[in-house]
């Protein structure tokens, strides 16, 4: 049995761990309103946009650029997995991982040649012994606040191999926002657009200065748009989950250093109860 | 009066308004074109200026630094690069977005670029002139 100097150093030890998991909790909570705030702001032109290009996708005719009509084919699958940098969030990257295993398992069965693009370290570390061949580039998020900026790279990569005619689709999973207590996640296909049933399907549009003017500036737009929305929503996404999850890691040391606590005081008792029977029996014996 | 159309404003940062409107004015492309219920389905190009709303005999004025539009016969949305109440324009604002446009036009590696960055210097003027 450990003796009562051990098990204070133990509960030494879990309050400071303690200490930790409530000043991360605290700090996820501040930063958690910033990204709902800055997530949310983002949200309507994101939808607003993917909105107008599925309307377009639904009118366009043979010629259309690639980046809208994609190739035709759904042979070639670029996966894009966006996820946080840091962990300590609960299962909200784990979530978003198993979502890709699924996504690209389903995809090597049906024959398909699969690519993958990782943004943020996560995802890069958790696919890379599976996938790693796989892989086509991983991309961290940094410290800084995400913004076009940063996407815009991204973007670029994506673009381009799609023009050059590497791939087919092009698919995005991520965890979307939808409370601080649940994100799910999502898969969203970037490449070709989706075209949406319920829309306006079949409407003509007219293009002002010309078709081809707008749709080389809408669509990498629409592109780098998607993909920070998708960034947006992780992190407001992450810094939740990190809340939640540091909420219960505060909690569990409180309740295992009362358990703790018992048992030393438990365990002293004894110590003492032992020593006085030790007294009284040395004084019988006189 | 007629039917309204639903106008939706927003940029990167924020939805600006989302409400039924009598009319609304966009500096297209080609020039200003005034929208309302019933238009032909359209997209285009924006170029930076004010966007002048109609409602109940009410006007509001929004500067925006060039988008798209989307019409169609109930619909119209404008996804701006950049959009602002003209309560919350100030000459400091438009000043800054001129110099960085030029900036643009100076650094801009492509002749098509350099091209756009001009034109935004130049509709830029004109919104300050008659600011």
């Amino acid at each position: 049995m450990a003796t009562v100097k051990e098990m204070r150093t133990r509960i030494g030890s879990v309050k400071s761990t303690q200490k930790i998991t409530k000043a991360l909790q605290m700090v996820a909570a501040a930063k958690l309103r910033r990204a709902q705030l800055a997530t949310e702001a983002a949200r309507p032109y994101a939808q607003r946009m993917s909105a107008i290009i599925s309307n377009l996708a639904a009118g366009v005719g043979p010629g259309a650029p690639l980046l809208l009509a994609g190739t035709g084919s759904d042979r070639r699958q670029l996966v894009i997995v966006a996820t946080s940098d840091r962990g300590l969030a609960g299962a909200f990257n784990s979530s978003i991982v198993r979502a890709a295993r699924l996504k690209i398992a389903a995809l090597i069965e049906e024959g398909k040649d699969v690519k993958i693009i990782t943004i943020g370290r996560k995802a890069r570390d958790q696919l890379r012994r599976q996938y790693g061949n796989r892989f086509i580039e991983s991309y961290e998020l940094g410290l800084k606040a995400p913004g076009l900026a940063l996407v815009a790279p991204i973007a670029r990569q994506v673009i381009d191999l799609y023009t050059g005619g590497q791939f087919d689709v092009v698919t995005l999973i991520y965890n979307r926002f939808k409370s601080v207590v649940t994100q799910i996640p999502t898969i969203k296909q970037l490449i070709p657009a989706e075209v949406d049933a319920g829309g306006a399907a079949g409407a003509f549009y007219d293009y002002e200065p010309d078709e081809d003017t707008i749709l080389t500036e809408l669509l990498p737009q629409n592109i780098s748009v998607q993909i920070l929305s998708a960034i947006l929503e992780n992190q407001a996404g992450f810094f939740a989950s990190q809340m939640a999850a540091m909420d219960n890691a505060t909690r569990n040391a409180g309740d295992l250093i009362k358990a703790l606590t018992i048992q030393m005081n438990r365990t002293r008792q004894a110590k003492i109860t032992t020593e006085l029977i030790e007294i009284i029996a040395g004084a019988a014996a006189v | 009066m007629a039917d309204k159309i639903k106008f939706d404003l927003v940029s990167p940062e924020r939805l600006l308004l989302s409400q039924a409107v009598d009319m609304v004015t966009v500096p297209g492309s080609e020039g200003y074109m005034g929208v309302i219920a019933g238009h032909a389905s359209l997209v285009s190009n924006l170029r930076a200026g004010m966007i002048d709303m109609k409602n109940d005999g009410v006007d509001t004025r929004y500067f925006i630094r060039g988008g798209f539009a989307e019409i169609n016969a109930t619909h119209i949305t404008v996804l701006a690069e950049e959009a602002l109440p003209m309560t919350e324009l100030d000459l400091a604002i438009l000043d800054q977005r001129i110099k960085d446009a030029q900036e643009d036009e100076i650094a801009a590696k492509t002749d098509a670029d350099r091209q756009k960055a001009g034109q935004l210097v130049d509709d830029l003027k004109l919104v300050r002139a008659a600011f």
